[in-house]
């Protein structure tokens, strides 16, 4: 094909599925010759619809794969609220619902499944839902506000999922289910009975084996449902029903191609259709004539067709079924044949009334292969049990050691074969998670539904240990430990001194690693100055003098400026300071003034002028808070909803002078259009109508991120307390040198623990770290104002200790665009350097 | 204090500071025969001096560095890119092609007194 006859693809659905083909479009170079357009019927792009019950905890951006809206590769267009009405294949052209009409020459189908709704009366009453989109949540919210109760009707994975969300709402739930058990697709009746154990235990109402005959209507809405003679009537002011899907084909159904009898757009091993342009992937295909409910089937299906456009051999022959997931806290999964229909099947239980699991393997005849399980209660085991089954490795000698609980067992040790899947929703092998630890390459193991990453995290570390590599993570020579492990030790021995510290915990007397670590984590814990007490000659060198060294071996001076906001007498004192003391201006990216040039013996002379003139300490010297930046916000703004710089102001001078691991830099934005850049900052504050969104974990720098939503619609009071408590669990716990982004992505649950621990107190710390903030903000005192009154710090600034106020020779200025900047420096006189070639530092 | 004998003419050498003005484990600058000496305080009291000049970023800046040990050698680290100094030598622990000037050093009555550059023939 000629790469200037620009191929159109187009794309119908943009769910999980639709999403996951666009991205493996892009990546594997089918953009290079497609321009694709994705045609999306909900108002926003795809999100994780796996995770769909978190979305009353975190919000819909939370979920979505796509914030931004749009794909880095501009060869792809999305069309969000629009649906395709009629798909012309000997035309190959497709009609909008907005009119519009696009042609193509290869059409890929991902229109999901709809929630079934049985057809029982009063099925389309007022009150009576679904639930399977973000919309649908919105709807349940709003239907269960002045609800009393709710009933589910629908007791397989999604119904406990919408179960849950209801009685996470507040209401009485029912859940009614017409098999003798819960989740009847994935556990057996032993399972179920666990499971329904712990269900009822959090208070849910349980209906299994009935049917539901009607729903009960009370003036004109939804009141009930009428269960037959078996199971009498339950009161329910709203109703979701939950009872399978169905694939919507209907689109293909209309365009003559060939759907299955069972529903389903009928494709081959390579997920095409019966029209060789038109393919369909995900929900809404039948291979084989058969329908995959699941997310990753879905994906597989997805990397086939991408691959088939390239002319690749790929095909999708088959899904694994296996299910993995916690609902309301009770683990549960079923893996490979889960209820012994093989020939000659054996099964090994371990049923545990009391802690309340149900384990069950299932084994061939000669008792040497696993063929499938069932988990309830604690599915630890299936990151090993699962990879077993598919790729046939023999059972170890005891093989119940596999269920039995942790503290019983030797802790079976299974060796996985290479083409073990190890992560099955992305079909990651363990020497794909090998070959990528062994050239530091990723893969998407764990990238869905993360079942699988404490077996990823195994494989690597076997990698790394048969390589004779150990993950040290020790902070130096003279300390082998963590930094958060030191932090402990700190607080734990209430050292004061870095002596002390070295001492008892380390070797040797330090280095250039271990002392500014030692004097950030004391910093943190005493709020003492960082000049006092000897712990000048731990600092590196910025904090050491309060300043930023340049290239020269001057520093250079930044007043703080909170949120950006001064007067024009401040500006004044600024520019007469940089005039006199003959200092290079530039503003910097945090909305203040850097002066530049600065000799180590003129730092005490510019800033008592700027102290004396009402400026403190900017901390651009150290790891602490640097700026919180904002917008002009409400109080100008014509688009602004909040007072953004009145919030920067306070945060900045809250947390100003707060040691941390690395710089801190937080941003404030009265509105949504962001002009604070606040999302690419360590904290970033966006004003909405309601209060606050507060985002966490975004820099700029060598590996940009953006921040991620924490929590929405804050008030004031909660805003500062979640920020109080995300700050000081970042300090205590973070590696040095590690920003907040790369912090989150370490600890285990990522941003889901930092909501478990900030939000929701899980630790039971929230009010000590709030206290301990407190403390900070009541200590804080200027660095400078206190360096200038104690002559011992101030007898440091000078130039030579001999010679105090003797300019140092070696640093030279010339002139640039009218300002000072350094001159490059001469070699000194006298003495040789050994060695015939120097090399030069990094270049700036 | 040091291990280096001080050279016979002690009219070579400069007083530049007393020794409690060094904190233990810091340097500071001084100024010799117009040369910039960095002249370091070790937490067992030994003083070293090396020129202040830091070869890689061509700033003079040793005085300000971090002083520590690495393994049993007293070293400073460049403030600047942190390449590390063994204070005895002036060698670079971090490029073996690297090398700054050592300076004699003694202390006298509690007072610090640098001498002459040494210039080290074996290397």
């Amino acid at each position: 094909m000629s790469p200037h006859l620009r191929r159109t693809l187009v794309v119908v659905g943009h769910g999980m599925v639709g999403h996951r083909f666009v991205q493996a479009a892009i990546e594997r170079g089918l953009t290079e010759t497609h321009d694709v357009v994705v045609v999306g019927e909900e108002p926003r792009p795809a999100y994780d619809r796996v995770a769909l019950t978190s979305f009353f905890d975190v919000g819909a951006e939370a979920l979505s794969f796509l914030p931004t809206g749009e794909y880095d590769d501009p060869r792809v267009r999305l069309l969000l609220g629009t649906t395709v009405e009629v798909v012309d294949p000997a035309a190959r052209t497709l009609r909008l619902s907005d009119g519009g009409e696009l042609a193509y020459d290869e059409l890929v189908l991902a229109t999901g499944a709809a929630p079934f709704v049985p057809p029982v009366p009063g099925h389309d009453l007022p009150g009576c839902l679904v639930y399977r989109t973000i919309e649908d949540l919105e709807a349940i919210r709003e239907a269960a506000a002045g609800a009393r109760a709710g009933a589910v009707v629908g007791g397989g994975l999604l119904g406990l999922e919408a179960a849950n969300a209801l009685h996470g709402l507040g209401l009485e739930t029912h859940v009614v289910e017409m098999a003798p058990r819960l989740m009847p697709v994935q556990v057996d009746d032993a399972g179920g009975a666990t499971l329904a154990r712990h269900v009822e235990a959090l208070g849910l109402v349980l209906h299994t084996g009935v049917a539901t005959r009607a729903v009960v209507e009370r003036d004109g809405r939804a009141a009930g449902l009428d269960l037959g003679e078996d199971g009498g009537t339950v009161e329910a002011d709203v109703v979701v029903f939950s009872a399978g899907i169905r694939p919507r084909d209907a689109l293909a159904r209309a365009a003559g191609l060939d759907v299955a009898e069972r529903g389903g757009v009928l494709v081959d091993e390579q997920c095409r259709t019966s029209d060789p342009h038109v393919w369909a992937v995900g929900e809404c295909a039948a291979p084989g004539g058969r329908m995959y409910g699941l997310v990753a089937p879905g994906y597989a299906m997805a990397e086939v067709v991408v691959d088939a456009l390239l002319g690749g051999p790929g095909a999708f022959t088959g899904a694994d079924m296996s299910t993995k997931l916690k609902l309301m806290g009770v683990d549960v999964a079923s893996f490979g044949d889960a209820f012994a229909t093989t020939d000659g099947a054996l099964e090994m239980v371990l049923a545990d009334a009391v802690a309340g699991v149900y384990k069950k393997l299932v084994v061939s005849a000669d008792g040497r292969r696993l063929l499938g399980g069932i988990l309830v209660g604690d599915a630890s085991a299936y990151g090993v049990l699962r990879p077993m089954v598919s790729s046939g490795i023999d059972l170890p000698d005891n093989p119940e050691e596999l269920i039995l609980p942790a503290s019983r067992s030797g802790g079976a040790e299974v060796a996985l074969p290479d083409e073990a899947q190890v992560c099955s929703c992305n079909d990651v092998s363990k020497a794909d998670i090998v070959a990528a630890a062994a050239c530091d390459g990723t893969t998407r193991a764990g990238a869905t539904c993360g079942s699988c990453k404490p077996l990823v995290k195994k494989v690597v570390e076997d990698y790394f240990a048969s390589q004779g590599r150990t993950v040290d993570r020790s902070l130096c020579e003279h300390f082998a430990m963590t930094r958060q492990e030191l932090f402990d030790a700190v607080a734990v021995h209430g050292h004061t001194s870095f002596d002390e510290v070295v001492a008892a915990h380390g070797t040797g007397r330090g280095c250039d690693v271990c002392k500014p670590t030692v004097a950030s984590v004391l910093a943190s814990q005493l709020g003492r100055h960082v000049l006092g007490e000897g712990r000048a000659v731990l600092q590196d060198t910025n904090d050491a003098y309060l300043a930023n060294i340049q290239r020269n071996g001057t520093y250079s001076v930044v007043p703080r400026v909170p949120g950006g906001e001064i007067t024009p007498e401040g500006l004044i004192v600024i520019g007469e300071v940089a005039r006199d003391f003959g200092l290079y201006t530039k503003i910097t990216g945090g909305q203040r003034i850097d002066l530049f040039g600065a000799r180590l013996e003129q730092l005490p002379d510019i800033w008592r002028r700027l102290v004396d003139a009402g400026f403190e300490s900017g901390h651009a010297y150290g790891k602490s808070l640097r700026t919180v930046k904002s917008c002009v916000g409400s109080t100008w703004c014509r688009y602004g909803v909040q007072d953004s710089v009145r919030m920067a102001i306070d945060l900045e001078l809250r947390y100003r002078g707060l040691r941390s691991p690395h710089k801190l830099k937080g941003g404030v934005s009265g509105c949504a259009r962001e002009c604070a850049e606040a999302r690419a900052k360590d904290f970033g504050i966006i004003a909405t109508e309601q209060g606050w969104n507060l985002y966490v974990g975004g820099n700029g720098g060598a590996t940009p991120a953006h921040a991620r939503l924490l929590a929405g619609d804050l008030d004031d009071e909660t805003l500062v307390r979640y920020l109080d408590r995300f700050l000081l669990y970042y300090i205590r716990t973070a590696d040095r040198l590690q920003r907040t982004a790369p912090w989150i992505e370490s600890l285990d649950g990522g941003l889901d623990r930092v909501r478990e621990v900030v939000v929701d107190d899980a630790l039971g710390l929230g009010s000590e770290l709030e206290a301990a903030m407190a403390r900070h903000v009541a200590g804080y005192r200027d660095e400078w104002r206190d360096t200038l009154e104690d002559p011992d710090k101030l007898a440091r600034f000078v130039s030579f200790v001999n010679a105090p106020d003797a300019p140092d020779p070696h640093i030279g200025f010339r002139a640039e665009r009218g300002q000072q900047v350094p001159a490059d420096p001469a070699e000194p006189a006298g003495p040789v350097v050994l060695g015939s070639a120097i090399p030069v530092g990094a270049p700036r | 204090m040091s291990l280096r004998a001080p050279a016979a003419d002690p009219a070579a050498y400069t007083s530049v500071c007393r020794l409690d003005r060094i904190p233990r484990e810091a340097g500071v600058c001084a100024l010799v025969e117009g040369q910039a000496v960095a002249v370091f305080r070790t937490y067992d009291d030994e003083v070293f001096a090396l020129g202040n000049y830091d070869p890689f970023s061509r700033a003079s800046v040793l005085a300000r560095g971090i002083v520590g040990t690495r393994g049993d050698v007293p070293f400073v680290a460049s403030p600047m890119h942190k390449q590390g100094f063994d204070l005895r030598t002036g060698q670079c622990l971090d490029d073996a092609a690297v090398r700054v000037p050592t300076y004699a050093v003694v202390v006298r009555d509690g007072e610090v007194l640098v001498g002459p550059a040494e210039v080290d023939a074996g290397s």
